[in-house]
């Protein structure tokens, strides 16, 4: 074993956009790491993929809305390249007969909402502003690494005590509305204040993405909280396109990594994370080579990480339970279509293709939407949001052609009877949905891919091909998020990390797991 | 004119049992039924002659036994026969059944999945612990988060404290088990279908939820919170039907020197320089009192039966936003011999208690998905049972009365109103499902009740008939219910309180939010007890 060129400082196993943050924090503080990645090009679900020849498209997330400010000045990732394309994405809410609503990224209002109600605009305005406070709350403790219960810790028990006052500090009214909301149903509080059903579908929808969760289940404004936490260019709750597809938010952050001194090591999936004497010390790739590191962390979810990667065997068995109870079942599906020209939409002139667009029409239709994937069904009339990402950013296709990129919603992952053969019929499914806004679509299609819930875990490894690693319920969160005894970014076995979105605060291109864990390893880093 | 003390809205449960312990205390006290009869719905009623239907609740559990304790309830006739189980027959002709019977309900769940029968222990131990800590919440009043008076702080601290001495592991499960759904509650345990279906149904009672849905698993506790003699999670009979309860609960009243006066009801509650000063009765007149006390449900108490000028208008605001949503039905048959059940074998208890033909948790989730569309569901959960196989006063010799509660049914059908025709379509699907699973059973019926949610809230007022007076979700429990900043039984009108099931612990017959509402009371009134 040649000691100094096979020997790290820490190893990361994943080059997903949490792990190249990692990577960078580490590095930058003088860490001598090491960057994984099982497949060709780092990125993980951010990154592009040449789904048809010439056509580029962000192959899992591809919108920018939570990347978080302070990650993205300490790791320059403007210096690195990284650009908007659009910096404040409109949402457009469509309706079959062209009479849509427009808002500025999540819940902004516009005028158009008086097309269809007299008090929405005002009432929107109101419901915005609550929200956004208190997802500024949610933000505020998204960038700490969370407290453990039932310690004697004073670390932890100061944590709770900000925790407490924080919460308090929002006063009387806004604290009720808090502790009254987070467990609410999103229709609710929809169908109490506004009237458009139009309207209340996009946000409902909004709220339900990548969920398994429908508008009436309990829980769904909270997802919609953990979106408004997010911001781009500064507007809070604001979305964005970046320039060259999302694989240049990954290409950024990989070049910071390497900037700040990381190796990063691409097609080389890592089989197992090695022990010794209680503690990890290295990893072994598929090759069967050996890599030693002082610490080793994982940006892989954490079924893969202790179930696989690490194996039961170093666990508690109540440990192990916890960790195989993490539901994961992706529901949201991923559309690519190649398109040999720019599509005409009902009532929306070629600048406004280049939005967000959003099939929801009303909570109803999102719920019923829902109740298919409940019982292994897909959605017969599924719920869809779009973007033509050519418009603004026309690199990505050949000359003159388009890409329309979709997350279809529900496709769950168990489908009774398979997804190989129902594949087909839930692409068309799809587009029948889309043509009806769209006429004329079909005739433009020149290749199309779905991704399922099956084929994004076979893909990017995520289980359940959940794009939050693990859904955001509230019995998931925080202190519990993957699972108590964990949600520090320490696994229960010294040496050992995580860093991805499995842990605290979740999934989306936020990039604050990465640093927060990095935050937790240079501080144990220190005590020892 | 007279001046009471205090004047109850309602003569259901709750309102029997603040007024009781007010009257305990000394205090002059008359309680108001807009009904001929009292007891809300806690009634025992004979709609059909020779038979006693508890027309409404049907089964006894959650009264708090220091309630039963502090009324003397025992002596003044209550009599609670807790059952022996129940059964779910399966749609194969195979049943599941359950017994109070560690090792025979360990061998009967062990025929469906050995390793169901393993993990029952662990949800057994589990769901009791969780039960442990809540129960003690029952009888206190939820401190407010957002304040900073003495009281509420060591609430609060208190509350904090108690969760702590959890432990880690326990704290984390708590969290948890407050916040997820039924289903991923239970399948983190069983794999049998009829296992959980069985287990789920708890869930869903009253509550415009599925078992998928997230909370869900909260308002399974909140069935099993209840004990008959110091027994955790068992139910019974009360002898003599439910309207036994508030029998007992008005004869230990009146016993005190209290006044019950029916067939009054309140049109409204008379406000003067924002304190209640009394009540206006739907026939002109008006009676006095030095504070008034509602056990109606937060709508009809500020909606229905107050000027709205009278009350901030934020909080009417959120009065009206209140989750009330009616999702039940009920059934109560005359029968003139005991059905056959054939895939229940002879001999299994299972038949004196609760009977379901649910046997998955999709089977539940789809008769939610049905209610969510605006019609009942067509293959709904039922919950049957036959009081009289325990209770022989319920029934003439040789006869049975059946009580068959039914989920989910809407108040509002996408198809326009509720009408008889739609009633009596209602009813049938109920019956032919049962008659599914007993050939005999339509022959013997002599006489059915058929109850919508507006039949329901028509004879009990309850807002849709919802039976909890709001639903239990986490954003209506504890300190937010009914409305945040009013969760302590204190109207924000002075002198006015209630004590329905919309405030904490809220539904089911527990009488806890009475005995809340009136231990504020005689700490306002500065009365000792």
């Amino acid at each position: 074993m040649t000691p100094a060129a096979n020997r790290y400082d820490a190893i990361i196993i994943g080059g997903g956009h949490n792990g190249l943050v990692c990577a960078a924090y580490l590095g930058s503080a003088g860490q001598r790491v090491l960057v994984l990645e099982a497949a060709a090009a780092p990125g993980g679900a951010a990154a592009n993929v040449e789904f048809s020849p010439g056509f580029t498209v962000s192959g899992c997330a591809h919108i920018l809305n939570m990347l978080d400010p302070k990650v993205s000045r300490d790791l320059n990732l403007a210096s690195h390249g990284l650009k908007l394309s659009l910096p404040n994405l409109k949402t457009i809410a469509l309706a079959e007969d062209g009479r849509h609503i427009t808002f500025d990224g999540a819940l902004a209002t516009n005028d158009s909402l008086q097309v269809y109600s007299k008090t929405d605009k005002a009432n929107l305005a109101d419901l915005r502003r609550l929200l956004l406070r208190i997802g500024k709350l949610l933000k505020d403790f998204y960038g700490t690494v969370p407290p453990r219960l039932g310690t004697e810790s004073w670390s932890d028990r100061i944590a709770l005590a900000k925790l407490g006052w924080a919460i308090r500090r929002l006063g009387r009214n806004d604290m009720r509305e808090m502790l009254r909301i987070a467990g609410c149903n999103i229709a609710d509080v929809l169908n109490d204040e506004l009237e458009s059903d139009l309207l209340k579908g996009a946000i409902g929808f909004d709220a339900v993405l990548g969920t398994e969760l429908g508008p009436r289940s309990p829980n769904s404004v909270f997802s919609l909280l953990h979106r408004l936490t997010g911001e781009a260019n500064g507007i809070p709750g604001a979305l964005a396109l970046p320039e060259g597809g999302m694989g240049a938010v990954t290409r950024a952050m990989a070049a910071a990594a390497e900037a700040a001194g990381a190796d990063i090591r691409t097609g080389s999936p890592v089989a197992r994370i090695l022990v010794e004497n209680d503690r990890a010390m290295g990893v072994a790739l598929e090759t069967g080579e050996v890599i030693h590191a002082d610490i080793v962390v994982s940006n892989a979810d954490p079924k893969t990480t202790y179930l696989k990667l690490l194996g039961p065997q170093y666990l508690d068995t109540g440990f192990v339970r916890r960790v195989k109870n993490i539901r994961t079942r992706g529901t949201a599906a991923k559309l690519h279509l190649a398109l040999d020209g720019l599509p005409e939409f009902t009532g929306l002139d070629a600048k406004e293709l280049g939005q967000r667009l959003l099939i929801a029409p009303s909570l109803d239709y999102v719920e019923r939407a829902f109740n298919h994937c409940k019982y292994g069904e897909y959605s017969t009339a599924p719920a869809i949001e779009m973007i033509i990402p050519t418009v603004n950013d026309a690199a990505l296709a050949p000359q003159g052609k388009h890409i329309l990129s979709a997350v279809v919603q529900y496709a769950p992952y168990e489908l009774k009877g398979g997804w190989e053969n129902a594949r087909d019929e839930f692409i068309d499914t799809a587009i029948k949905t889309i043509s009806a806004y769209a006429p004329g679509l079909e005739g433009r299609i020149i290749a199309r891919e779905l991704l399922t819930p099956r084929d994004i875990e076979e893909k990017y490894r995520m289980p359940g091909g959940h794009w939050h690693h693990g859904e955001l319920a509230l019995d998931q969160l925080y202190m519990m998020r993957p699972v108590p005894g964990a949600a520090q970014y320490a696994a229960p076995l010294p040496g050992l990390y995580t860093c991805g979105a499995g842990g605290h605060p979740g999934g989306g291109v936020m990039g604050i797991a990465g640093k927060n864990a990095a935050d937790r390893i240079l501080k144990d880093g220190k005590s020892r | 004119m007279k001046v009471y003390d205090a004047i109850v809205i309602g003569a259901g449960h709750n309102g029997l049992t603040t007024a009781a312990y007010l009257a305990k205390a000394g205090m002059d006290v008359i309680v108001l039924e807009r009904q001929p009869y009292i007891g809300g719905a806690t009634v025992s009623r004979e709609l059909y002659p020779g038979f006693t239907y508890s027309n409404c609740s049907y089964v006894c559990s959650l009264m708090r036994p220091e309630i039963m304790r502090d009324l003397e309830l025992p002596r003044h006739g209550l009599q609670v026969i807790p059952y022996e189980g129940g059964v779910t027959m399966m749609r194969n002709g195979d049943y599941f059944a359950t017994y109070p019977n560690h090792d025979q309900n360990r061998r009967e769940i062990a025929r469906h999945s050995a390793h169901d029968a393993e993990a029952y222990d662990y949800f057994g131990a589990e769901t009791l612990r969780q039960c442990r800590f809540i129960k003690k919440m029952l009888l206190t009043t939820p401190p407010d988060p957002t304040s900073f008076k003495p009281r509420d702080l060591f609430g609060l601290l208190d509350i904090a404290r108690r969760f702590h001495g959890l432990g880690e592991e326990w704290m984390y499960d708590t969290i948890r088990f407050w916040t997820m759904s039924c289903a991923d509650f239970l399948d983190q345990y069983f794999e049998s279908e009829v296992v959980k279906g069985h287990l789920a149904g708890t869930s869903i009672i009253g509550t415009a939820l599925g078992p998928y849905s997230p909370g869900s698993a909260y308002v399974l506790l909140h069935h099993y919170m209840g004990e008959v003699d110091g027994s955790i999670g068992s139910w019974g009979y009360a002898r003599g039907g439910m309207g036994a309860v508030s029998g007992s609960l008005a004869n230990s009243f009146q016993s005190y020197g209290g006044e019950i006066r029916t067939a009054a009801e309140v049109e409204q509650i008379i406000v003067k320089n924002n304190r209640a000063v009394g009540v206006a009765l739907s026939g002109g007149e008006e009676v006095l009192g030095k504070m008034v006390i509602s056990n109606m449900d937060v709508k009809r108490t500020f909606d229905k039966s107050m000027d709205p000028a009278d009350l901030p208008e934020d909080f009417l605001h959120r009065v009206r936003n209140f989750k009330i949503r009616g999702s039940s039905g009920k059934l109560n048959i005359a029968l003139d011999g005991l059905p056959d059940f054939p895939s229940i074998p002879d001999g299994c208890r299972g038949r004196t208690g609760d009977m379901h033909v649910s046997d998955s948790m999709e089977y539940l989730e789809r008769g939610y998905d049905d209610w969510k569309d605006g019609t009942w569901s067509r293959e709904p959960y039922i919950d049957m049972m036959i009081p009289s196989l325990t209770d022989p006063t319920m029934a003439p010799p040789g006869k049975h009365y059946m009580s068959v509660f039914v989920q989910y049914v809407p108040p509002y059908l996408a198809d326009g109103q509720w009408n008889d025709e739609k009633r009596a379509a209602f009813g049938k699907t109920v019956i032919d499902k049962i008659a599914e699973y007993s050939p005999n059973f339509k022959d013997l019926i002599l006489h059915a009740e058929v109850r919508t949610p507006w039949d329901i809230e028509n004879e009990t007022g309850l807002t849709e008939g919802n039976i909890f007076q709001g639903e239990l979700t986490m954003d209506q429990l504890m300190f937010n219910r009914p409305v945040p900043g009013y969760a302590q039984y204190r109207a924000p009108v002075k002198n006015l309180y209630m004590c329905g099931s919309s405030t904490h612990p809220g539904g089911g017959v527990m009488g806890a939010p009475g005995a809340n509402a009136a231990r504020e009371i005689l700490l306002d009134m500065r009365i000792k007890t």
